[in-house]
């Protein structure tokens, strides 16, 4: 392997451990300021707890997110310099927005949010978690809208002087379709994400302590309220993926063949839950159908033509010279069945607790619990493919139709800088990886937190009071 | 207005702003084991900076962005061609900012020790790899007629760069020992304060020999004059602390890093990075700036928003303005 692919890799690993942070964050920085909302219209404690409890996960979870993203932008000066070079004038602008816009806000609003429980009246304390928590969802439009360029580049030039990408429209680079209906789907993917979260571990505590247990009123609540928000944020994720594949199928036709492996143009086109053969998809042993989903899930008609990979590698040769244009099959025939899988039996996990909830009653079956615990894995698992699949899928470019991955590498870093640090990320990620979920489990075993009742009057604390939170 | 320069004048503003806030969070980082005799005085230290830090960790976040977005080439050249240095940085802020949030997490002796020697570890090595790299910039590294960085790791120890790595940590150790008296009480500010006394002489030789030598390198009237201004500043920051003025002693050690850093870009001024080999090779606001277009509309979202920013950020230093003792603490959960 070359600087190139250890550098390929190293973006792929870092990414993929980032992004698992990312949509935690999200979705769980929403869902906490609604626990704290419902807290404070209605004074009743059995929200603040819940809102403590699931506070002090985000915050666990959200540490990481932060220092892995640092990595994240400094990666492409590093490994990616001539990437760097080529679309700086249109690509840095978005990175710099997110920064000044949306990680000032939620670095800073979380800040006061953590410490302010005793220095902040309450309203202005509800509203630093939702400043923080719409921090974050700018922050996810503005790297979005970065991505969404890579994959359908638009409101730009090739500058003939120097070669480079030149922007000439940013109301166009904000505005790219590709943008703005991948930031619905990653929003709504964020908030099953955390959803997910909060309905795994109220309903493993509803399970485990009965309903003689005095807090499972309080688990139950809150399970209910989880297992309603990953079904709604689902039904977004499945709307807007629907949408996503028909501007896929214009925008980036090979991505859309790829995900089904369909090397001939077909009319109408099948959709394969799964195939068992050759990992390309070249040779097939045996395979469920269904026909003309993919014809629907391309064009929106069950009758529609979608091309396939010989047509479309064959039609880029004559545009864009010879070459190879087809993205690595087997990972995105199976990335996409497996983003799609993992986030249909997220939502089988939730309406099977709706059921076991039904009317007033508390699940008591071990089955379900046990699948609590999987629970949060299936999302992130989604999101996971869901990524892998989109950007194998554009390969071999890194800009579509405009750069070639191979050619973005920073050409002075040797193999072995890079290889580096691909090991000490890889290593230092791992490690991170067992402490962050041991303290999540140790979090989670510790259930709802007491909550002492706040003092009296809007003065300020004595000095020989304890602060309400401190490291 | 020439739209590179005032672009220059930017990320020169973002690096003062991160050098000012994170330098004391450095500082404090570090001297944790020095100014904290036991778990709970460690706690008041860490406490101080605890809902600031992550805050102000975001200014170099930004300034990596502006850069990128304003001079894509000097991104392109500068992160590619520190690599390893970078590399450390990361490292180190990535195991820094996860103790801040961890080491509380268990009640237990050894995990705090650990995540402790990743506190002063993770801020020691960027207060020194900072200066290190500043000094290397102003100094100019080998890069070629593609912009291309063709030096090595080794090539950017040499002495004036780790006098530059040895000035922004002294620096930042003064400014968090001043920052620890100003937002403690008790013994703990007692002993920052007579810390920042000692140190102040150090910092004084260390400055100015360092800025005496960058003068001999790149020196313009302006920033001669922004030096010197330096110096004073440091010098009215020691006495302040001496009469056990803390604010104004912070002030100081503020004005001292921004003048500091004002100067190196003064100086560096109109190149953004020097090449060694040919002039004509350097790097200039010009040469590695984005498309006037492109900067035309961050400087808008730059005019509006970093006052915003300075807005909030200072009101979060108003809600925390009390000083924390070690009553303040709550037990260990």
């Amino acid at each position: 392997m070359g600087a190139l692919d250890v550098a390929r890799w190293q973006f792929g690993i870092v990414t993929v451990y980032h992004f698992l942070f990312v949509p935690l964050t999200i979705g769980l920085s929403l869902l906490v300021a609604v626990l704290q909302t419902i807290w404070n219209r209605t004074n009743d404690e059995s929200w603040l707890r819940l809102t403590k409890f699931f506070g002090k996960l985000f915050l666990i979870n959200f540490a990481m997110g932060v220092v892995t993203g640092i990595v994240q932008e400094f990666q492409f000066g590093m490994n990616w310099s001539d990437y760097s070079r080529f679309v700086g004038d249109i690509f840095g602008a978005p990175l710099a927005i997110e920064g000044l816009l949306a990680f000032f806000l939620e670095s800073t609003f979380l800040g006061l949010w953590i410490f302010g429980w005793d220095r902040l009246p309450k309203k202005i304390h509800l509203a630093c978690i939702w400043i923080a928590a719409i921090g974050t969802v700018l922050s996810a439009y503005a790297i979005l809208v970065a991505n969404s360029w890579m994959q359908w580049p638009v409101g730009f030039t090739i500058d003939q002087a120097t070669g480079k990408a030149r922007l000439t429209d940013f109301g166009a680079v904000l505005t790219n379709k590709v943008a703005i209906i991948t930031f619905f789907h990653t929003i709504t993917a964020s908030i099953f994400t955390g959803a997910a979260l909060l309905l795994a571990v109220s309903l493993w505590h509803l399970i485990r302590k009965g309903a003689a247990d005095a807090d499972a009123p309080v688990f139950r609540r809150s399970s209910k309220l989880g297992a309603w928000v990953v079904i709604g944020a689902l039904a977004g994720v499945f709307i807007t993926g629907d949408i996503q594949g028909k501007i896929m199928t214009d925008t980036q036709p090979m991505k859309m063949a790829a995900a089904e492996a369909l090397y001939d143009t077909s009319q109408p086109a099948p959709f394969s839950i799964l195939t068992i053969g050759s990992l390309n998809g070249r040779q097939e042993v045996f395979a469920i159908d269904l026909p003309d989903l993919l014809s629907f899930l391309a064009t929106g008609s069950f009758h529609g033509k979608v091309q396939g990979i010989n047509d479309i590698q064959a039609e880029y040769e004559a545009t864009y010279g010879p070459g190879d244009y087809t993205p690595n099959i087997p990972v995105t025939y199976w990335g996409f069945r497996l983003m799609i899988g993992f986030g249909i039996l997220g939502g089988l996990v939730a309406l099977w607790a709706l059921w076991a909830m039904r009317r007033g009653r508390t699940p008591t079956n071990r089955w379900l619990a046990r699948t609590a615990i999987v629970l949060p894995l299936l999302p992130l698992l989604a999101n996971s493919f869901g990524w892998i699949f989109t950007e194998m899928g554009r390969q071999p470019w890194v800009v579509f139709t405009q750069m070639f991955t191979r050619n973005g590498v920073s050409p002075r870093v040797s193999t072995g800088e890079v290889v580096t640090s691909l090991t000490v990320f890889t290593l230092l990620y791992g490690v991170l990886a067992v402490v962050e979920v041991k303290l999540l489990l140790k979090a989670v075993k510790a259930g709802l937190p007491d909550v002492t009742p706040r003092p009296a009057g809007p003065g300020e604390p004595g000095e020989d009071r304890p602060l309400a939170f401190a490291y | 207005m020439h739209l590179p320069t005032l672009w220059f004048i930017i990320i020169a503003i973002f690096w003062t702003g991160y050098f000012i806030l994170e330098g004391f969070d450095f500082g404090v980082g570090i001297l944790l084991p020095v100014l904290g005799r036991d778990e709970t005085e460690r706690r008041v230290l860490i406490n101080t900076i605890g809902p600031v830090w992550d805050g102000n960790e975001v200014w170099v976040i930004v300034a990596g962005g502006a850069t990128f977005a304003a001079f894509p080439d000097w991104y392109a050249t500068l992160f590619s061609g520190f690599y390893l240095a970078l590399l450390l940085i990361l490292l180190a802020l990535i195991i820094r900012g996860v103790a801040f949030e961890y080491r509380g997490q268990r009640n237990d002796a050894t995990w705090k020790a650990r995540w402790d020697l990743a506190i002063v570890v993770g801020s020691l090595v960027p207060a020194i790899l900072w200066g290190v790299a500043f000094a290397n910039i102003l100094r100019g590294v080998p890069i070629d007629s593609h912009k291309e960085f063709v030096g090595n790791f080794w090539d950017l120890l040499n002495p004036y760069a780790l006098l530059g790595g040895l000035t922004t940590l002294v620096l930042f150790l003064l400014h968090g020992a001043i920052f620890l008296a100003l937002k403690t009480r008790g013994e703990v500010r007692d002993r920052a304060n007579r810390l920042a006394s000692q140190l102040g002489i150090a910092a004084v030789v260390v400055a100015v020999a360092f800025l005496g030598w960058t003068a001999g390198i790149r020196v313009t009237a302006a920033s001669a004059t922004l030096s010197v201004l330096a110096a004073l500043a440091l010098l009215g920051a020691l006495l302040a602390n001496r009469m056990k003025r803390e604010g104004w002693a912070f002030a100081g050690t503020a004005l001292t890093i921004a003048l500091a850093v004002v100067t190196l870009f003064t100086a560096l001024y109109p190149d953004v990075m020097p090449s060694t080999i040919s002039a004509a090779n350097s790097l200039t606001v010009d040469n590695a700036s984005s498309s006037h277009y492109t900067l035309k509309i961050m400087s808008w979202v730059a005019v509006v928003f970093t006052p915003l920013v300075l807005l909030y950020q200072g009101w979060t230093y108003w809600v925390f303005r009390r000083r924390i003792g070690v009553s303040d603490i709550p037990s260990s959960s």
